[in-house]
């Protein structure tokens, strides 16, 4: 009766510390990834604006030729979006992996880069790691992208919007949602979460290159423009 | 299992008590620090990427 009694006892005890460590992982999943994210994100994008500020020369080579050879994982461009805030502003790494997804905004390797005649495919976390794209539903036709790289701003509106299940792939295809189409313009594709804290679909935005402006030009203050709060 | 390990912690009950929650903050930094982000990618709502295949 005595054994009985502790073997009760001690699994009601690991029952209650498995339950516990659970609710450990969530609040660690829902806020902690959230303030170690957006603190390295900053980072990030302090040292890209450094990096970037250093490049007012014009360069000989192409910039969009080296840009095509970003290695996996490293930082090579800002993402402003002023319809998410004058404030935002999230760097783009190559690779669209889990862990490339904690450090920014991700770029489906092998799909174009920024300005470039096809799709510029990009990934964000919806919730959690950040958010970068947690407001992605706000996003309306003609809403301005801003794409900051080393040699220019590349400007992108937003055209359409789309939710699909995950294995859609043809909305990251060199023409949006035609595979095997061969492309002609340049597109961007950002894709997140769908709905918020789930995985079940995907939040798909399509946005079309207005124009690419070297930066020694600078960016109009006209696209940076807080666009005003729809009714 | 709580009940021996309380046993175990020395001093009077003010010492037992610190010593607890220094054990907790450790438990918790080695959770947050390693384990959580070592099996964060297993999680299937971490995805956000389009993949091929179901």
């Amino acid at each position: 009766m005595k054994a009985l009694r502790w073997v009760f006892g001690t699994l009601g005890e690991v029952l209650i510390t498995f339950g516990l460590l659970v609710l450990l992982f969530v609040s660690w999943q829902l806020w902690w990834t959230d303030v170690t994210a957006n603190r390295e994100q900053a980072v990030t994008i302090l040292d890209l604006e450094r990096d970037f500020g250093h490049s007012d020369r014009p360069k000989a080579a192409d910039p969009l030729a080296t840009l095509s050879k970003v290695p996996f994982g490293q930082a090579f461009a800002i993402v402003r979006i002023p319809r998410l805030g004058a404030e935002y502003a999230r760097p783009v790494l190559e690779g669209s992996d889990h862990d490339t997804l904690t450090k920014g905004i991700g770029h489906y390797p092998g799909t174009a880069m920024p300005a470039q005649v096809g799709n510029f495919a990009v990934s964000g976390h919806r919730t959690t790691y950040g958010r970068p794209l947690h407001n992605i539903d706000k996003l309306k036709k003609g809403d301005i992208i801003v794409v900051e790289t080393k040699a220019s701003y590349i400007v992108y509106a937003v055209d359409r919007d789309l939710i699909v299940d995950p294995y859609r792939v043809e909305v990251i295809a060199p023409v949006p949602e035609k595979p095997g189409a061969t492309a002609t313009q340049a597109w961007m594709t950002l894709t997140s979460c769908h709905p918020k804290f789930s995985a079940r679909e995907r939040y798909v935005v399509f946005a079309k290159l207005v124009r690419s402006i070297p930066r020694a030009n600078g960016l109009p203050a006209s696209f940076m423009a807080v666009p005003a709060r729809a009714a | 299992m709580y009940g021996p390990l309380w046993r175990l912690l020395p001093g009077p009950w003010p010492v037992k008590a610190l010593l607890s929650l220094v054990l907790v903050a450790g438990v918790v930094a080695v959770c947050f620090l390693w384990l959580f982000p070592a099996i964060a990618p297993l999680m299937p709502f971490n995805d956000n990427s389009i993949r091929t295949g179901p």
